[in-house]
């Protein structure tokens, strides 16, 4: 067994962990986090989709072991403070970007980081972002449209603070 | 203007919140104080005897609870199947034992030959690699015309590997022969109907758990359906009677038909529960869904269409073979009969049909419903070949549709395959998708791309479904197991709110929300005065789940009907408070009132007064405010539509983009445009997947070529365009109180042969001259079909 500590939505954690246990066992099994899902065992759906550092990453091709020190986000720590829907989350919602909502908290996540490198994505890039996020629902039309929207919403919110 | 609330306003998913924020509770997100996990030792090979079969390694191993075999369920049944089948000389199909662990032999990989409990799951897995099991390989038959021209018996019982061999309509066999033999023009296709995998994005898992000092068995499970679950698993499984047994489906993620059916691991983990006295896990992976999910379609068919000279639809013959895989799943003998020998109509008026069908037995997975069930095989069935018809003949397809549409007037129209079409405007639905695909701009997009040396394609699919699967007596006489009916219970609360206890599931539907909608329409209150639970035995009434796109037809009414029950008896309360005749009290907004007087009572001083009766005609009217309906609906219900594919076609490379699809669908009334807009995209993606991408693969051995999301084709956002979804043609169903026909299906139903239309429809107006490509339309496929016929297109 392997102690690790690191730091998840904002709060300090620690487990023991064997050497082959996933971060996305860590945050489901031992944390409790089950808001990351598993749909698939060969890196394909993105359902596990959570921030590693900052950056989107598939929790089950990293092992717990090696994010020791690290700062995680999952969906539990994507509403705002105040227990509030986030933009993208909110856009989801407003859209319809979600039917069963198996692989929605992956496509958050992926979106969020797709809209943190790209503020104004076309609907292309949005499409191609998302190649690694399988949804069997909504054919994906209204994914798009709720990340767009999301993607605008927080354009003008950027302005308005400056 | 767009509504703002109740019936017809897109109201947003209360569901959703939950969902977006990671409180979703799927059955893997379940963890049962001193719970032990799960792992099955399955089958590598597709066809054999067991030799020997050693667990003590096993059973030894660190962590290890239980090991169990075949010889350890003696005294438990097989897993059974929910309908039979009547064969052409009247004997009941095949149905050979399906028994939770092989029992002998194994017939499929994947099939499970062991279940081991451990500590953790990894200590379950480790101690499966020190099973040892010899199994003796038999020769696996895969391929459904040599299974049923000699091949190895999968089952004793059947040894010629057929489950059964069916006619319908019997007694019009030879009009239907003499008509195509007296034709002035014959159309001959043979189809493949791909199989698919359905892939609903969470894996199947269940728990059990027995809690011995009441003697209650409870199973968490991804069911569409838990009540049936306990009815086959209770009655014919374990032997647990109803009331001691309770089957939870909590949130579920994504279903499509596979998780309708009675699986052997739910069976095994409550079984075991009790052996062990802990609570038993098990979550499926991926590769293992792959093995064992019940996969959909898989057909071969020839289809015959006889015109007159007049190009009138004269007669229509099929004969297929229907894939059942290794064993009967619950519902699967139904799907290649009367989910689709009843569909063979389609949109048209076609006199005479029969068709042949022969469900057979394979060492392969087995095959069950999946989005559309029958009525995609039928439908891609004749839209293909009148497709093809009208390519012979010379004529514009969309115009010999339209001539051989059953007319608005002809409503309600008995068709030649039993079913009797309520309601439909299919020339209004044509007329729609046209105008929206923006047909008459097509000759130019079409030389835009030939410019850029693409080739552009149209194609059109009609679509007819039946769906709010019902009526029992009518199932019933064809061979269901059990009835079809829903049933829901509206509980008003003390202070006024409303909690719906509903039989049907919701997996993505977003029932919580639509049927909030119409209650809250109803009442006149607030939508979210209204709580909508489902998917627990303990909890609602015994209903029948969600399939067949029949939750708000059928689920629905029965919510309505117990509405008005609940308004019938308010009314009586209401009018004694009120010091009024019963017959002078109306019911407007949530408020009851004398007619003509300004006397009026709110809604909730009369669910007060129901449970705190003390100026209440307790003679008259019992306490309380509390109604259960069961709905059991006259007919199906029918909604229709046509589709239009637009694609362009790379002849250099096969590759085929979709850039516009168009789907106009008469699904009656609409409760949630919203939520019905996102059942079509969803749907026609799945259709997308399964025309151009999706295919369950198995080798010659039998072994599942496409076995995992790396191997499996599934469309990703930058397959797809956005959707062109219209419900405006709107022609109510006559029979449930609604007036609505379901939604869930038809983008499944209708994209398939649209799109493949559309890409012979390129290859063939660029000179390619190519009758047909089996789906999926793979760039090789297509880039094939261009290839072989290139000689002939440079010649012209």
């Amino acid at each position: 067994m392997v102690a690790v500590s690191m730091t998840v939505n904002g709060k300090p954690v620690s487990g023991d962990v064997e050497g082959r246990t996933l971060l996305v066992q860590f945050l489901r099994e031992d944390l409790s986090l089950t808001g990351t899902h598993v749909g698939c065992d060969t890196s394909q759906c993105g359902a596990c989709v959570v921030h590693l550092d900052g950056e989107s990453v598939k929790a089950c091709t990293v092992f717990a072991a090696a994010c020791d020190g690290a700062d995680v986000t999952t969906i539990e720590g994507m509403a705002n403070p105040d227990g509030s829907l986030g933009v993208i989350q909110a856009a989801f919602r407003e859209h319809h970007g979600l039917q069963c909502g198996f692989c929605t908290p992956g496509m958050i996540m992926s979106a969020a980081d797709l809209l943190k490198r790209n503020a104004d994505p076309s609907e292309r890039e949005v499409r191609e972002w998302l190649e690694g996020n399988i949804c069997r629902c909504t054919g994906y039309h209204n994914i798009v449209k709720a990340i767009l929207a999301a993607a605008a919403e927080m354009r003008g919110q950027a302005v308005a603070a400056e | 203007m767009a509504k703002d609330h109740g019936i017809g306003a897109s109201s947003k998913r209360r569901e959703d919140v939950r969902f977006v924020t990671g409180n979703g509770r799927y059955t893997d997100d379940i963890n049962r104080p001193g719970q032990c996990y799960c792992h099955f030792l399955r089958s590598d090979i597709a066809h054999g005897r067991i030799v020997s079969l050693d667990t003590a390694a096993a059973k030894a191993a660190p962590g290890v609870v239980a090991v169990y075999t075949a010889e350890d369920l003696a005294a438990v049944g097989g897993v059974p199947c929910g309908w039979q089948i009547t064969d052409k000389n009247g004997e009941p199909m095949k149905e050979p034992k399906h028994p939770i662990l092989a029992e002998g032999k194994v017939r499929h990989v994947g099939d499970p030959v062991v279940a081991i409990l451990a500590e953790s799951l990894e200590a379950a897995q480790d101690a499966a690699e020190l099973v040892e099991l010899e199994i003796e390989e038999l020769p696996a038959v895969v391929d459904m015309t040599a299974a049923i021209a000699g091949g190895a018996a999968v089952h004793d019982e059947a040894p010629d590997n057929i489950c059964y061999d069916w006619e319908f309509v019997a007694e019009n066999k030879q009009a239907v022969d003499d008509a195509i033999a007296a034709a002035a023009h014959v159309t001959t296709l043979t189809l493949v109907n791909n199989r698919l995998v359905a892939n609903p994005m969470e894996p199947r898992a269940a728990i059990g758990e027995y809690d011995r000092s009441d003697d209650q068995h409870t199973l968490w499970t991804t069911s569409q359906n838990p009540h049936v679950i306990r009815l086959l698993m209770g009655a014919f499984v374990l032997s647990i009677p109803e009331h001691k047994l309770r089957v939870v489906a909590p949130d579920v993620g994504g279903g499509f038909g596979s998780k309708i059916y009675h699986y052997a691991e739910e069976a095994l983990v409550t079984w075991a529960a009790k052996d062990v006295g802990r609570p038993v896990k098990w979550t499926a992976s991926r590769s293992e869904a792959f093995l064992s999910d019940a996969q959909g379609r898989d057909h071969v068919t020839t289809i015959d269409l006889a015109l007159d000279a007049d190009n009138n639809f004269t007669a229509l013959r099929c004969s297929t073979l229907a894939n059942m895989g290794a064993y009967l799943s619950t519902f699967a003998p139904c799907i290649p009969t009367w989910l689709h020998g009843t569909l063979l109509a389609g949109n048209y008026k076609t006199p005479l049909i029969f068709t042949n069908v022969k469900a057979v037995f394979t060492n392969t997975v087995a095959v069950d419903a999946y989005r559309g069930a029958g009525r995609p095989e039928a439908t891609f069935q004749i839209e293909r070949v009148v497709d093809k018809a009208a390519r012979e003949l010379g004529v514009d397809p969309a115009e010999l549709r339209r001539q051989n549409y059953i007319a608005p007037d002809q409503f309600p129209y008995q068709t030649p395959v039993a079913v009797q079409y309520d309601t439909g405007d299919y020339h209004a639905t044509l007329d729609k998708a046209l105008e929206l695909a923006d047909a008459a701009g097509f000759p130019a997009r079409r030389a835009e791309s030939a410019a850029q040396g693409k080739l552009r394609g149209f194609g059109i699919a009609s679509y007819i479904e039946a769906c709010g699967i019902a009526p029992s007596s009518l199932v019933g006489a064809l061979g269901a197991r059990a009835g079809l009916y829903e049933a829901a219970t509206v509980r008003v609360n003390p202070t006024g709110s409303i909690s719906v206890f509903t039989g049907s599931h919701s997996h993505g539907q977003g029932h919580e929300t639509t049927f909030a909608q119409v209650v809250a329409d109803m009442l006149g209150c607030d939508e979210g005065a209204v709580d909508i639970v489902h998917g627990d035995t303990n909890r609602v009434p015994f209903g029948m789940g969600t399939y067949g796109s029949r939750s708000l037809a059928v689920g629905g009414s029965a919510i309505v009907k117990s509405v008005e029950k609940i308004i019938a008896k308010a009314k009586k309360i209401a009018a004694h408070l009120l010091e009024a005749s019963e017959a002078d009290i109306t019911f407007e907004n949530g408020q009851f009132s004398v007619a003509g007087t300004d006397r009026n009572l709110a809604w909730g001083d009369v669910c007060l007064a129901a449970y705190v009766p003390h100026k209440y005609p307790i003679e008259e009217v019992e306490p309380g405010l509390e109604e259960t309906s069961f709905y059991d609906p006259a007919n199906f219900t029918y909604p229709s539509g046509v589709y239009v594919a637009e694609v362009e076609v790379d002849p250099e490379t096969g590759v085929t983009t979709v850039l516009n699809f168009t789907a106009a669908d008469d699904f009656g009334n609409v409760v949630n445009p919203m939520i019905v807009e996102g059942q079509v995209h969803g749907g026609v993606a799945q259709g997308y997947g399964q025309a151009m991408m999706e295919h369950a693969v198995f080798d010659e051995n039998g072994q599942l070529q496409a076995a995992s999301y790396m191997d499996y084709a599934m469309p990703r956002a930058a397959d797809l365009p956005m959707i062109t979804v219209d419900h405006s043609c709107v022609t109510p169903c006559t029979h449930n109180p609604l007036g609505v026909k379901g939604c869930g299906e038809a983008g499944a139903i209708g994209s398939p042969p649209a799109l493949v239309n559309a890409v012979l429809d390129a290859l063939n107006a660029a000179g390619y001259g190519v009758e047909h490509i089996d789906m999926p339309l793979s760039p090789a496929r297509v880039w094939a079909a261009i290839d072989a016929a290139r000689p002939a297109a440079a010649a012209e």
